[in-house]
């Protein structure tokens, strides 16, 4: 147990910063899936070829290759082609982009094409009536949206976003390969140095555990207000 | 990009080999524990519950490196005769693979297993069928039937999950690609080519359960 006191002979308060940076990663992540939700759910659902098929092709790209190609691609090839884009303006030195971000990008662009699913179908099954009766009652287009249709998919959709959440979650395990110290990261560097991995990586999987329960609990509450009259 | 292909394609042999054996153990794991779930005596249910939350609750990369790094820590297994096994990481990772894709399993297939109309398992009774005959004839296919489209899902994650064995040394697709990144400093050839075969695998494994779907599918 001593190898997890806080101070400088055990690794409690690094794992416990660590925690915290998985939390924060996953919720950036999560911010950044949302946005890219908001711009590709309308292509998906556009009646526009085009746009159609660009929606599509998002999700089904990233949902049918492994995050961790997503993650490198970004890594790897980010880094280069933020110095090409430096050399066109004339520095030439070496451009190390951040981990959070890159980190954060990529696993955003990985669950924004879940919560574009996951909203897509939460439209979809909006009745159609609501459509209809914000239309009638003479709503713009946008108030319709704000006030008519994103309450309610917010409502029909928090059940299936507490999976994409579940999956970033756990997905920002990965971005420990790029060197961002989060729960995996930490433990893989304490596991190194004390040369006890099987007790590193046990308390790794507790963190996880610990987190997923946490927000399963949180997410339950949300639920129950959100599904108030209902 | 033609002159990196080959190595690319030898990687995915080692992927659907990796995937292929995971998915035969993870079934056998997961129905082995969907057959746990559904027992009413509590402890064994508990247990097999706390399995698949464990597995389900976790990222898969914990459990890589726990089997990996951390099994091999514990004197007693090096000594013994698993030791053959736990050091090589290809065991290692088809250990891991099946034990999480053994907890998905398990929980589609409990959930295929609930749904099933208990008029079926009524008309067997009365005629007479045995319970083991009525569980391997009946429960059994219809359950395996009922859960096709979700364990279709399935398959492909663990597709992509299996690209997680190039971080313990395994040069399948996504370690070449890996290896063909340090060695030319093209990482969007590489992969990119890594991830259209991968799309490939995808489509391939998508359009297999979409046709096996049709043949069996069942309607209740």
């Amino acid at each position: 147990m001593e190898l997890l006191s806080f101070g400088d002979t055990g690794w409690g308060d690094e794992l416990f910063f660590a925690t915290l940076m998985t939390i924060a990663v996953s919720i950036g992540a999560m911010a950044i899936g949302f946005l890219f939700a908001l711009i590709f759910t309308p292509l998906k659902l556009s009646k526009n070829k085009t746009l159609n098929i660009i929606g599509n092709c998002y999700t089904t790209i990233i949902r049918g290759v492994p995050e961790l190609l997503v993650i490198y691609l970004l890594f790897f090839g980010g880094t280069g082609a933020a110095m090409y884009v430096a050399s066109i303006f004339g520095y030439d030195g070496y451009i190390e982009i951040n981990a959070f971000l890159t980190g954060a990008l990529a696993i955003g662009i990985i669950s924004g094409a879940y919560s574009t699913e996951v909203f897509r179908g939460a439209i979809l099954s909006i009745d159609k009536g609501q459509f209809e009766a914000s239309k009638v009652l003479g709503l713009k287009k946008s108030i319709q949206f704000y006030k008519v249709i994103l309450p309610q998919m917010l409502r029909l959709s928090i059940p299936n976003l507490s999976n994409v959440w579940q999956i970033t979650l756990k997905d920002t395990s990965l971005i420990s390969v790029t060197g961002l110290v989060e729960i995996m990261r930490q433990s893989y560097i304490a596991a190194g140095s004390t040369r006890d991995p099987l007790f590193f990586y046990s308390v790794a999987a507790i963190l996880y555990l610990i987190l997923t329960f946490l927000s399963m609990k949180i997410i339950n509450k949300l639920e129950v207000r959100y599904n108030k009259g209902f | 990009m033609i002159s990196i292909f080959p190595s690319l394609l030898s990687g995915a042999v080692i992927t659907l080999k990796l995937l292929a054996s995971s998915m035969f153990f993870g079934l056998l794991i997961g129905l082995l524990f969907a057959i746990l779930r559904i027992n009413k005596n509590p402890i064994i249910n508990k247990f097999a519950y706390g399995y698949s939350y464990f597995f389900r609750g976790t990222p898969l990369l914990v459990q890589l490196y726990l089997i990996y790094y951390g099994l091999a820590n514990i004197e007693f297994l090096r000594n013994s005769f698993f030791w053959v096994i736990i050091r090589e990481p290809y065991w290692c990772a088809i250990i891991a693979f099946s034990l999480n894709t053994g907890a998905y399993t398990s929980e589609i297939l409990r959930s295929a297993f609930q749904t099933i109309k208990e008029g079926y398992i009524e008309a067997a009774q009365s005629l007479g069928v045995t319970k083991k005959i009525t569980f391997y004839k009946i429960q059994i296919p219809i359950a395996i039937k009922q859960s096709l489209p979700a364990y279709g899902n399935e398959i492909i994650l663990m597709l992509k999950g299996t690209s997680l064995a190039s971080v313990i040394t395994i040069m399948d697709l996504m370690g070449e690609a890996r290896k063909v990144n340090v060695l030319t400093f093209k990482p969007f050839e590489a992969f990119i080519t890594a991830g259209i075969i991968y799309l490939f695998l995808t489509f391939i494994i998508h359009n297999i359960v979409k046709y096996l779907e049709k043949k069996y599918g069942f309607q209740t």
